[in-house]
C-alpha cells in the first residue's frame, strides 16, 4: 500500500511518519503516536469522543485524515496539564465539580471547551450546553459537566 | 469502519484540481470539509479510487460584495464563517440567524458551504436556505464555467446537477431586497442533530406593506429541499395577517411536502411539525419585513 510522508506539529513537536492516506487522524494519534488520551467512540462524527485541535479550532479527529494534517497543529487532551503534577484549570474544575463518570467522553469534552472558554470566558448555560451539543455523555446526564464548565469560567474571572 | 484504501492527491491550485477532475471524472471524489464524505468512507458507502483534497487551495475561501452588491461565497469557506463575517449579517441575515442550526460547533470548523450544498442531503440547511435565498451556483470544468439557479440544483437525493468533471465554487446571493424579513426553524430532538423538519421563510413587502413576494423552503421533507410555490403564491398581493399565514401554512404541509416515517417521526407528525413551522416563520419574517418598511418611513 502507498505510503505519503507526513510532516506534522502535535502537542507542540514536529513528527514525521509514512501513513497510508486513508488512515484517520485519530488513528494516527492513538496508534502511531500512542496518544491513547483521544478516545474514539462512533467513528463516524456522531460522539464528539475523539475532537482534538486544529490550528486552535475543536474538530472531530474521526472526520480528518491524518495526510490532511500535513503542516498543521494538532493539540490533544495530553496538551492540557502543564506537567505531570498540575492539572489545566479546566481539568481542576471537572474534579472539583465531578464533571465526569466513566471518562470516556471526557477528552473530547476538554478539546471542545478550551478554545469555547478563550472565546466565550462568560459563557450561559445555554451556551454551554449548545457548545457541548456535539458531545455524547451516556452517565453524567451533563448537570455536573455544566457546573464545571461555569465552576472553570467563575475561576478564571477571580484570576 | 475503516475507509478502503485510495490515492489521494492535494492540488494547490483550482486549475491542477480541475485537471484531475477531468483526467479521472467519477473515479475520483472531491473531499471539500469531509464531514459527510469521511464517514461515508469509513462506512464504504463511498470508496473513490482518488480523493482530490482542496484544502489547500486558498483561492476557493473568500467572501466579496458581488458587482449587484449582493454576496459573492467561495465554496470553500467554513460554516463557522458564516457566524463571523460581516457581509453575511448585512447581506444574508437568513443564513447568520440558520448557522447556529447546522450540525455541531466541531463540524462547522471543518465543514463547507459548497461541501454541503454539493452533497445535497434533503436534511442539510443550507441547499434549502440556498433555495430561499435565490442563490446562483457557479460550476467549473476545464471546459469553462455556467451558473445554475439553487432551485435548479437539486435534482433528488443526494443528486445534483454537477458533471463528474465539474466542480460548484461559488455560491452568489442576490443584494438583500428592502422591506425583505426571513426567518429560519427547525425542530431536533438534540440542538445541532438533523431536523426531523426544518423550515425557511421570506416576505417582501411593498412600499404600502403589502406582500410582494413569499417564499418558503423545507428541508427534510422529500429528497430535495421542498419549496412551497402554492402556498406561497397564496400570500402575494394581501396584508400579511394571522388567517393568510396560517391558511398558507395549512396548505403547504398539506400539498407540498412528502414526509416520510422514520424512527424519530411518523410523515404525518412531520407534516404537523411543517406546518407549525411555516406559520411561525412566516409570521416571524413578515414581522421583521415590517420593522423594515417603518424604518423606511
Amino acid at each position: 500500500m502507498s505510503q505519503l510522508s507526513l510532516e506534522v506539529e502535535v502537542n507542540g513537536q514536529s513528527v514525521q511518519r509514512k501513513v497510508e492516506p486513508r488512515l484517520l487522524l485519530s488513528d494516527f494519534l492513538r496508534h502511531d503516536l500512542g496518544l491513547t488520551g483521544t478516545h474514539v467512540g462512533c467513528e463516524h462524527g456522531v460522539c464528539g469522543a475523539c475532537t482534538v485541535l486544529l490550528d486552535g479550532e475543536a474538530v472531530r479527529s474521526c472526520l480528518i485524515l491524518a495526510i490532511q494534517t500535513q503542516g498543521h497543529r494538532i493539540e490533544t487532551v495530553e496538551s492540557l496539564a502543564p506537567d505531570e503534577n498540575q492539572l489545566h484549570p479546566l481539568q481542576e474544575a471537572f474534579q472539583e465539580a465531578h464533571g465526569l463518570q466513566c471518562g470516556f467522553c471526557t477528552a473530547g469534552i476538554l478539546m471542545t471547551l478550551r478554545p469555547f472558554l478563550e472565546e466565550n470566558p462568560n459563557p450561559t448555560e445555554t451556551e454551554i450546553r449548545q457548545a457541548l451539543s456535539g458531545n455524547l455523555c451516556r452517565c453524567t446526564g451533563y448537570q455536573h459537566i455544566v457546573d464545571a464548565v461555569l465552576l472553570a469560567a467563575a475561576k478564571n474571572k477571580n484570576d | 469502519m475503516k475507509p478502503g484504501a485510495f490515492a489521494y492527491l492535494a492540488p494547490n491550485s483550482l486549475a491542477n484540481a480541475l485537471e484531475l477532475l477531468e483526467q479521472h471524472g467519477s473515479d475520483a471524489k472531491i473531499l471539500a470539509g469531509g464531514q459527510s464524505l469521511v464517514p461515508m468512507m469509513s462506512f464504504r458507502l463511498s470508496q473513490p479510487a482518488l480523493l482530490i483534497d482542496l484544502n489547500g487551495i486558498d483561492e476557493l475561501c473568500y467572501y466579496q460584495r458581488g458587482d449587484d452588491r449582493g454576496l459573492r461565497i467561495g465554496a470553500l469557506s467554513r460554516q463557522r464563517s458564516l457566524e463571523k463575517e460581516p457581509l453575511v449579517a448585512e447581506q444574508a441575515p437568513l443564513l447568520r440567524e440558520a448557522v447556529h442550526s447546522i450540525a455541531h460547533p466541531q463540524i462547522r470548523n471543518r465543514g463547507t458551504i459548497g461541501g454541503s450544498i454539493a452533497h445535497a442531503d434533503p436534511a442539510a440547511e443550507l441547499p434549502a436556505l440556498a433555495v430561499a435565498l435565490r442563490a446562483r451556483f457557479r460550476l467549473v470544468s476545464t471546459r469553462g464555467s455556467r451558473w445554475v439557479a439553487a432551485q435548479d440544483f437539486f435534482r433528488g437525493l443526494l443528486t445534483t446537477d454537477l458533471e463528474p468533471e465539474e466542480m460548484l465554487v461559488e455560491i452568489a446571493l442576490p443584494r438583500h431586497p428592502m422591506r425583505c424579513g426571513s426567518a429560519f426553524l427547525e425542530i431536533a430532538r438534540r440542538h445541532g442533530d438533523y431536523a426531523q423538519v426544518g423550515a425557511a421563510a421570506v416576505v417582501i413587502l411593498d412600499s404600502d406593506g403589502i406582500c410582494e413576494e413569499a417564499r418558503l423552503v423545507f428541508l427534510s421533507v422529500g429528497d430535495v429541499p421542498m419549496e412551497a410555490t402554492r402556498a406561497a403564491a397564496m400570500l402575494r398581493g394581501e396584508r400579511l395577517t394571522e388567517e393568510f399565514i396560517a391558511a398558507c401554512a395549512e396548505h403547504a404541509g398539506d400539498n407540498e411536502i412528502d414526509p416520510t416515517t422514520d424512527i424519530h417521526a411518523t410523515a404525518d407528525y412531520k407534516r404537523h411539525l411543517a406546518k407549525v413551522l411555516a406559520r411561525r416563520a412566516f409570521t416571524v419574517a413578515s414581522e421583521r419585513a415590517r420593522a423594515q418598511l417603518r424604518k423606511e418611513s
